[in-house]
């Protein structure tokens, strides 16, 4: 067992864990922020994307014992300090940007992550980021509009590819 | 996932230590490992985590004018620097942004996946792969599939890149993976033109050298489009497309990359 100590949503927090304790169970069984979810458990999905140190990565590909003084953010994180939806969140429910939602977490920090870097992304910028999240209900249209939306522009027609 | 311990030594000199234990595996950005980890393909005893070795991170240029790449480097520094374009374009379409911001160029190269992007870019531009025992030309580092010329637990430190006058990077990908079903890199230096050609081969990433004796002679698209596709004998041939398919492929993606190189 390694001691780790790191921020999360801007709370110090101490944890022993297993050199296997990836950072997605770090966060969801011994943090309970369950709000980052396992979709695929292989890399792929997208669905545990959080921010550490500010970069955005895949929870479940990452041990614990790596994110030892770091500063990790979730979905736990996002939202203002006095409860109200971020931007990029009130885009999502705005633009039915969700059906199940068990994508959402990963979306808003893949979002999140994107506009920090490019504040006006095109379409074609936010699809191509999107690329390791995946959404089974929405066919991305109203994701995409979303992040347009959240990014102060205008919201186009999103026509299927 | 078996378990193990994780180590996270503080210099090379201490990785190169740990890496001589018993069933000890260097974790790079785990990108590619731990997904093996979890279904069990691997079962290290320990591993020396290398992603936080600041002295194997960064990109500078050399005296003679080579871009030196740190190995634990991600893909997405790689992206973003841009003073070797062809380079930084591969770099900017390997996986996700996810992905990009943990995997390294070392752990990529190590591994040496038959499908993977970083080693056309190394092989195409005769690169140097530095470790912490000696330097291995590009040419001799590529054993074929997930093997090198790495001896047991050694570590690259440092990928050096002679820049080209113009480069590029074509890839078709494999619509369910994302991975390289054919990927493509085309380099022209002062002293002669390299194609490698990564995804396509069960002998791994190669070069094609009539494409390059062809481009020699006319750095253009047509002198590829006169030339045979390389034979279907030897290329992969699997589900996803047969070893004459992805043959066709090598020629079409090398007449984009030289119609592309910038």
């Amino acid at each position: 067992m390694t001691k780790v100590t790191l921020t999360v949503n801007g709370k110090t927090v101490s944890k022993s864990v297993e050199g296997r304790t990836l950072l997605s169970s770090l966060l969801r069984d011994d943090l309970h922020l369950t709000g980052t979810h396992i979709g695929c458990d292989t890399s792929q999905c997208g669905a545990c994307v959080v921010h550490v140190n500010g970069e955005a990565v895949k929870s479940c590909t990452m041990f614990a014992a790596e994110a030892d003084g770091a500063e990790v953010k979730t979905i736990e994180g996002m939202a203002n300090a006095d409860g109200s939806l971020s931007t990029i969140q009130a885009a999502f429910k705005e633009h039915h940007g969700l059906q199940c939602g068990f994508c959402t977490p990963g979306m808003v920090m893949s979002a999140a992550a994107l506009l920090k870097d490019n504040p006006k992304p095109s379409e074609a910028e936010i699809r191509e980021y999107l690329e390791g999240n995946l959404c089974r209900c929405t066919g991305y249209h109203n994701i995409v509009k979303a992040i347009m939306a959240a990014s102060g522009q205008d919201v186009p027609a999103v026509a299927a590819e | 996932m078996y378990d193990f311990e994780i180590t996270k030594p503080g210099s090379i000199a201490d990785a190169a230590k740990a890496l001589g234990g018993d069933d000890a595996q260097a974790l790079g950005g785990g990108q590619t490992l731990i997904p093996t980890l979890k279904q069990r393909l691997a079962s290290p005893t320990t591993l020396v985590s290398l992603a936080g070795l600041s002295e194997m991170v960064g990109i500078c240029k050399d005296d003679d004018g080579r871009l030196c790449i740190g190995g634990a480097t991600t893909h997405a520094a790689v992206a973003a620097d841009g003073s070797y374009p062809g380079l930084s374009g591969l770099a900017a379409h390997i996986g996700d942004p996810a992905v990009r911001n943990r995997g390294t160029i070392g752990g990529s190269l190590a591994n040496n996946d038959p499908s993977a992007c970083y080693p056309a870019a190394a092989l195409g531009s005769g690169a140097t792969i530095v470790t912490n025992a000696r330097e291995i030309a590009a040419d001799d580092y590529f054993k074929g599939l997930f093997e090198t010329a790495l001896e047991e637990g050694e570590i690259i430190t440092e990928v050096k890149f002679p820049v080209p006058e113009k480069s590029n990077y074509q890839k078709f990908v494999q619509p369910a993976s994302r991975f390289a079903l054919v990927g493509v890199f085309v380099a022209k230096y002062a002293d002669g033109v390299r194609v490698a050609v990564t995804g396509a081969s069960e002998e791994g990433v190669h070069r094609w050298t009539a494409a390059e004796e062809a481009l020699n002679a006319n750095f253009s698209a047509d002198a590829i489009a006169g030339l045979d596709a390389p034979s279907g004998d030897g290329m992969i041939n699997d589900l996803h497309g047969s070893g004459e398919y992805r043959a066709h492929l090598v020629k079409v993606m090398t007449g984009r990359a030289v119609a592309a190189a910038a």
